[in-house]
């Protein structure tokens, strides 16, 4: 019971980061209806430049936290002018294949501009409390992952629920021919999507930074596959099942290493992933729509 | 001009050039004119070639994106080298046996996950390529993450050229039946099809078999060329090159995945120099295609012996 | 239509073209330019993995095995000549180090050092073992690089300059039930490379036979860095010790999360593990009571070890890692065949590397056995307050 416990609490503070990159992948599917798949590769860009922040401009973590993510935003609308607004009336396989090829460009331009190597966080970035609690072992960086990614979320849907620009993302998303006649600018209701789930990435790559230690060039793309699974799995485009499923998937990850085998936790993954899209393709959160002829 | 025009002599034409073009090549093999680098090269060439057709099948033509082509390639691999190294079996028994594993792997994925549409049925594929790999590197029998090593080299010329002329003939003759136009009547909308009482459910999983069962049999050719085979190779990363190929050459052209294997194999080798960059122009290559030029260098059209007829005789 | 016709034929005639050109122009090259000894230099190949999977580790290889080739430059090459490095990448992938082996044999090179991996190293043994040029593997541990077991006959042209995996798994079961005296042992392998597996079967084999009990087998995979949830499952088998063959990346995070779990029990690993970063990730006080099998340590203070460290750090601004160390000691290995050789001939070096008897590198001082392997010491080092100090050091 305590081994369980004890794998439960190690689950969520996983599935917090799956959680908040898995929004960012929900937010723009449900908008336009393009798997981002480049979306690993800005949380990636949100640790390094977290990573900088703290060791070059030795600012407080919650400080580089904030510049990652506000760099992170401003970087992802950037990618959304460049290399997806130009496709957003072509086929969906293009837009995809044009999604694998910005993951790959920004992978192996930051190999070659900050070389391959992983980079350490320093430790006076976040020192780290161990806690002992009923035999339980907890650190004070699972609270701080887990407080500030409920945080975040409590924003994200205050943002969506309460605010205009959050109800335009909404009629964006349901109906964009009709968002357009009621006057919404929809370049740039899309814009600010892509600037918050990129932010909300950025987060969570500072976040991972700060809980493993160590960042490189290719730490996007697992987390990005497993957050990915995750927000289908919650029902892609829907923004509490990107929070519900990711932190499933962190416990259900958590779960097949600790009782399964740890070998076949990736497999794992992404069975889940083609059962959900066998049994439930709209996942957990979704409702059945047909296709329109 | 009549000889082209003339069904037989079209005919005769190919033949010939098919058997000139073997002889010529394999002159410089065997007279050792040709470096061990260009027949490393020529022989990547052969193989991209076939993984670019038959993968052409699947995404061009039937328009199902599938993002798992390397783990059918690597079921062949290693079906054929357990074949041919454990049980000390003849080459050609080892390639069928590749090319039926492959096209098994496909039935098996492609049944499931050919209910889907665009995006899901793409990561679905993507899903299963890491899934294979993934197994691979857990069994022991076949060697684990150290693969199979110490694999004699059975691929030669003959047997790449005659696999590539083969892939082409099947694949083309598909596409140019009745079958071929059930497929790409899915690929161009797929409800109107189903209500024009084509089985589109079928008709895909057959793309999809035929076009894994030919990655089985580039897997096999590079299973006994380069030595050793391990699960890494196989990741999503070749997938990833065997599809800029495609896209490159036009969705839906088996000129063009040709012509553009060909093309990338040659970029890779002369980059060799030069390998940060590599990945970067690859990259980059993709995106600038898909955003000025979706349909890749030749779009769905061909070259066939009527073109030659039509440049010949200056008509267009 | 008209117009982009004609241009995609066009286009399509100069891809055409330029294919004939690339394939054709091999005609006219000349295939006997092994050991090309023009200009006055002695080109060397170094086949690394520049990106891909262990980019990060074939990187620091390339940077050990660059720093080496201009310190010996500057002091006067080789036989009067100096070195040249042709440097390519292999993409972490067994068919393109065959095709690089096989392009860097074309320009000339008298011996390739690299690649690093046991699978890419034995992606490029046939182009060298038919174009009898030598390779000098600077981290492959897999047996069957150099022996071929099918054959039982060593391979002719493959040389390596660090341990094979039974005698460094072995040692460290040894060590486990002989200097550390513990009966119950989880194995907590990298699963996604051979070097993991190849070490813990060995150590596995090694323990038993000692009369040790291996209590479990978990693995991780390469990039992992969440090792918590297996971790809380061996926290709950309580082991005496944790055997962890793999690679400092990944190490270096789980020990950490193990003592953060509470879990204080020795734990040890090979030369993977050595590498500045893992005090970094890991901590002072974490890694106490930790052990590894390495060749030498980056805190000796034995001229050699300074003058290597010094060098390096002032040329990239880093500590070396064990791949680095290793890749330095390669190449000098080389320079002393040539010039026991007394000529940049490749088969005279191979001839001459098979019988070094007394090479000092940076890892220690070897001579190379007739499997082709180095015969040279170990050292255990044990982390104490973050420093490694010698524990033990078994001569051969």
């Amino acid at each position: 019971m305590l081994e369980l416990t004890q794998q439960l609490i190690n689950g969520l503070s996983l599935g917090a980061i799956y959680a908040l990159i898995a929004l960012g992948y929900t937010m723009v599917y449900g908008i336009i209806k393009l798997i981002n798949f480049a979306h690993g590769e800005i949380m990636m860009v949100g640790a390094y430049v977290g990573f900088f922040s703290i060791s070059i401009l030795g600012t407080h973590i919650i400080v580089a936290m904030l510049f990652a993510m506000i760099a992170c935003a401003i970087f992802g609308v950037i990618i959304e002018k460049i290399a997806y607004r130009p496709l957003r009336s072509a086929t969906r396989i293009a837009a995809l294949i044009t999604a694998i090829g910005v993951s790959l460009l920004l992978q192996y331009t930051t190999i070659f501009f900050l070389t391959p190597q992983q980079r350490i966080f320093p430790a006076t970035a976040f020192v780290t409390q161990d806690y002992v609690v009923w035999g339980l072992s907890i650190s004070n960086k699972d609270i701080f992952i887990f407080i500030s990614a409920i945080i975040l979320m409590i924003i994200l849907q205050y943002i969506i629920r309460r605010t205009k620009t959050g109800k335009a993302m909404r009629a964006v998303s349901l109906d964009r021919d009709a968002a357009v006649l009621m006057g919404i600018s929809v370049d740039r209701t899309i814009s600010i999507t892509f600037a918050i789930g990129s932010a909300l990435a950025a987060a969570a790559g500072v976040m991972v930074g700060i809980y493993y230690n160590t960042i490189n060039p290719l730490m996007g793309i697992i987390p990005g596959l497993k957050a990915f699974v995750a927000a289908v799995l919650g029902g892609i485009g829907i923004v509490p099942g990107a929070m519900v499923g990711g932190f499933l998937m962190g416990i259900l990850e958590t779960l097949v290493s600790g009782y399964g085998n740890s070998l076949y936790r990736d497999a794992v993954a992404f069975g889940v992933l083609i059962l959900i899209l066998i049994i439930k393709p709209t996942g957990l959160f979704g409702k059945n729509t047909g296709e329109k002829v | 001009m009549k000889i082209f025009n003339n069904k037989i002599s079209q005919f005769i034409m190919r033949v010939l050039v098919l058997v000139l073009i073997f002889t010529i090549v394999q002159y410089l093999i065997a007279s050792g004119s040709v470096s061990r680098f260009y027949e490393i090269s020529l022989t990547s060439m052969c193989i991209n070639v076939i993984l670019a057709v038959s993968l052409s099948l699947i995404n061009g033509f039937t328009g199902q994106l599938s993002l798992g082509h390397a783990g059918f390639m690597a079921v062949g691999a290693y079906v054929s080298v357990v074949l041919t190294n454990y049980y000390e079996l003849p080459f050609i028994v080892g390639l069928l046996g590749g090319c039926l594993g492959a096209a098994i792997a496909g039935f098996i994925i492609g049944v499931p996950t050919l209910r889907l549409k665009g995006d899901y049925l793409a990561i679905a594929t993507l899903g299963f390529g890491e899934i294979i790999r993934v197994l691979l590197q857990n069994i022991d029998y076949v060697g684990g993450p150290a693969g199979i090593s110490g694999i004699a080299k059975m691929t030669n010329w003959a047997w790449l050229f005659g696999s590539v002329v083969l892939t082409i003939v099947v694949i083309q003759n598909i596409i140019n039946s009745s079958y071929g136009r059930a497929i790409i009547s899915i690929r161009e909308d797929e409800i109107a099809s189903e209500v024009m009482g084509v089985n589109t459910t079928n008709y895909k999983v057959l793309a999809f078999v035929v076009g894994a069962m030919f990655a089985g049999l580039a897997g096999g050719l590079y299973g006994h060329y380069f030595y050793i085979i391990k699960p890494e190779t196989f990741n999503f990363l070749k997938s990833f090159d065997i599809l800029v190929m495609v896209v490159l050459g036009g969705l839906g052209s088996t000129t063009g995945a040709i012509i553009a294997a060909v093309f990338i194999t040659v970029l890779t080798a002369a980059l060799q120099a030069y390998p940060a960059v590599r990945m970067i122009i690859y990259a980059l290559i993709l995106i600038i295609v898909m955003i000025y030029r979706p349909q890749g260098l030749m779009g769905n059209k061909e070259i066939t012996m009527k073109t030659f007829g039509r440049i010949w005789s200056g008509r267009k | 239509m008209r117009l982009s016709r004609k241009v995609s034929v066009v286009v399509l005639t100069m891809f055409m073209l330029s294919i004939l050109v690339g394939c054709g122009g091999n005609a006219e090259k000349d295939p006997g330019q092994e050991g090309s000894k023009t200009d006055g230099t002695i080109k060397i190949g170094i086949n690394s993995e520049l990106s891909g999977n262990v980019a990060s580790y074939g990187t620091n290889a390339r940077d050990g095995a660059m720093l080496a080739i201009e310190t010996i430059n500057a002091s006067g090459g080789v036989l009067g000549q100096q070195l040249e490095a042709v440097v390519r990448d292999c993409k972490s992938l067994p068919d393109e180090a065959m095709s690089v082996s096989a392009s860097l044999i074309d320009e000339g090179i008298v011996a390739q050092i690299g690649p690093l991996t046991s699978g890419n190293v034995a992606g490029s043994t046939p182009v060298m073992m038919e174009s009898q040029v030598p390779l000098i593997a600077p981290a492959a541990t897999a047996d069957p690089i150099t022996f071929d077991e099918k054959t039982n006959k060593v391979r002719d042209y493959i040389f390596r300059v660090c341990y094979s995996d039974s005698y460094q798994g072995t040692i460290m079961a040894a060590f486990a039930t002989d200097n550390l005296e513990v009966k119950n042992v989880v194995i907590f392998k990298d699963a996604s490379s051979d070097y993991g597996k190849g070490l813990a079967d060995y150590f596995k084999e090694a323990f038993i036979e000692k009369g040790g009990k291996i209590i479990a087998e978990e693995g991780f995979v390469k990039g992992d860095r969440d090792f918590r949830a297996t971790l809380t499952k061996i926290r709950g088998m309580n082991p005496d010790f944790i055997y962890v063959p793999g690679y400092y990346e990944e190490v270096a995070p789980l020990i950490k999360q193990a003592r953060e779990l509470g879990i204080n029990v020795p734990i040890g690993g090979p030369d993977g593990w050595d590498s500045p970063d893992l005090v970094g990730v890991v901590g002072a006080d974490n890694l106490n009571k930790t052990y590894f099998t390495n060749h030498y340590s980056v805190q000796d203070e034995s001229p050699k070890v300074v003058e290597f460290v010094e060098a390096y750090k002032a040329k990239y601004n880093k500590d070396p890692d064990a791949f680095a160390a290793l890749a330095y000691d390669s190449v000098y290995l080389l320079a002393q065949a040539i010039t026991d050789a007394g000529e940049a001939d490749p088969q005279k070096i191979t001839e001459a590397l098979a019988v070094v008897t007394d090479f000092e590198g940076v890892t220690g001082t070897m001579r190379i056995d007739d499997k082709h392997n180095p015969v040279k010491g170990v050292v255990i080092l044990e982390h104490i307050d973050g420093k490694q100090v010698m524990n033990t050091r078994i001569q051969p």
